[in-house]
């Protein structure tokens, strides 16, 4: 029995597709006491894991050279929408490398190739 | 009483409308049919026992108890104060809880073989440092020396961990699947998957 389908669930249509490596602006509600707003997230894509109900992805972004992950979970409501800023190349499927570099050594090159598609 | 049996079909999550993630456990609970009723007058007791799972190939004993209801796999006891309504062969499923309620679930843990103090007990262990040798997950003292001059029963010590019936109590019930006679409770329940579980409503109030 496939414990994914016990709770009916579709993926949520705002999310666009992206691989890792590309980098991505994830919109999550934030609830502050009773308002409820939403928040912007961009960086780079540097894990996507798990299948079914239970798969996250995470967002890494250097803001003021301060570098921050954020793991979101894919089927969360709270992830108002996922867009695609740019394709990105990543040789790896997780390019944890990047976190041992900075500046412009841990930006990765566009995907020409994707975007034209 | 209200009561029924199922297997653990495993665990997964669920999410609420604020994104917050509850861990769940998905159990097919039922449909279970009533295979006996006991009462003071025959047995001394009051109980329903409950049978799940068409069975093929009973022994005669057990197909010879099971004429009048319906050839089943496992049957347990339901202790019962009211006898009202049960009928033999009637059948349970499901619908009997709603989401919302609490239950207690009884099961077979899973085994751990012969294990050690510190995961059977949560044995602190020894130093792993400081010039220690063979004694990180030692048990330590047994007891005192000369008086009484011997081990204690039951003194807490390594030996065959799991394999029994546990109990989980006040798991709240998340969701109901009456179609597929699925039952979603928050939390985690004893076994593997497709072991049996008794599911009844919680004893205690909360």
């Amino acid at each position: 029995m496939d414990l994914n389908l016990v709770i009916p669930t579709t993926p949520n249509p705002n999310i666009s597709e992206f691989r890792q490596g590309d980098r991505i602006t994830v919109t999550v509600k934030v609830r502050e006491g009773e308002r409820e707003r939403l928040q912007a997230f961009e960086g780079d894509v540097i894990r996507k894991r798990g299948r079914g109900l239970g798969s996250t992805f995470t967002v890494r972004r250097v803001s003021h050279g301060i570098a921050v992950e954020r793991t979101f979970p894919y089927y969360s409501p709270s992830v108002e929408s996922v867009k695609l800023v740019r394709h990105q190349k990543s040789r790896q499927a997780r390019p944890y490398y990047l976190r041992s570099l900075y500046g412009k050594a841990a930006r990765l090159k566009e995907d020409r190739r994707r975007s034209r598609r | 009483m209200k009561g029924i049996l199922g297997k653990k079909k495993g665990m997964t999550r669920i999410f609420t409308e604020d994104g917050i993630v509850q861990p769940v456990s998905v159990i097919e609970a039922g449909p279970c049919v009533i295979t006996q009723v006991k009462t003071h007058q025959t047995n001394g007791y009051q109980a329903i026992q409950l049978g799940y799972q068409d069975a093929r190939n009973l022994n005669k004993p057990m197909s010879g108890h099971l004429r009048k209801s319906a050839p089943m796999k496992h049957l347990r006891e339901f202790r019962t104060d009211d006898l009202a309504e049960a009928q033999l062969g009637q059948k349970i499923n499901v619908d009997i809880f709603q989401p919302g309620d609490l239950v207690d679930i009884t099961g077979i843990s899973k085994g751990k073989g012969f294990a050690g103090g510190v995961k059977r007990y949560n044995f602190s262990g020894g130093p792993k440092t400081h010039g220690q040798s063979d004694r990180w997950r030692a048990p330590g003292s047994v007891g005192a020396g000369t008086t009484p001059g011997r081990t204690f029963k039951g003194t807490k010590m390594a030996g065959h961990m799991g394999s029994r019936k546990t109990t989980v109590t006040n798991l709240r019930v998340v969701h109901i699947d009456a179609e597929r006679n699925l039952l979603l409770v928050k939390g985690a329940i004893p076994g593997g998957s497709n072991s049996v579980l008794i599911i009844k409503q919680s004893k205690k109030r909360i």
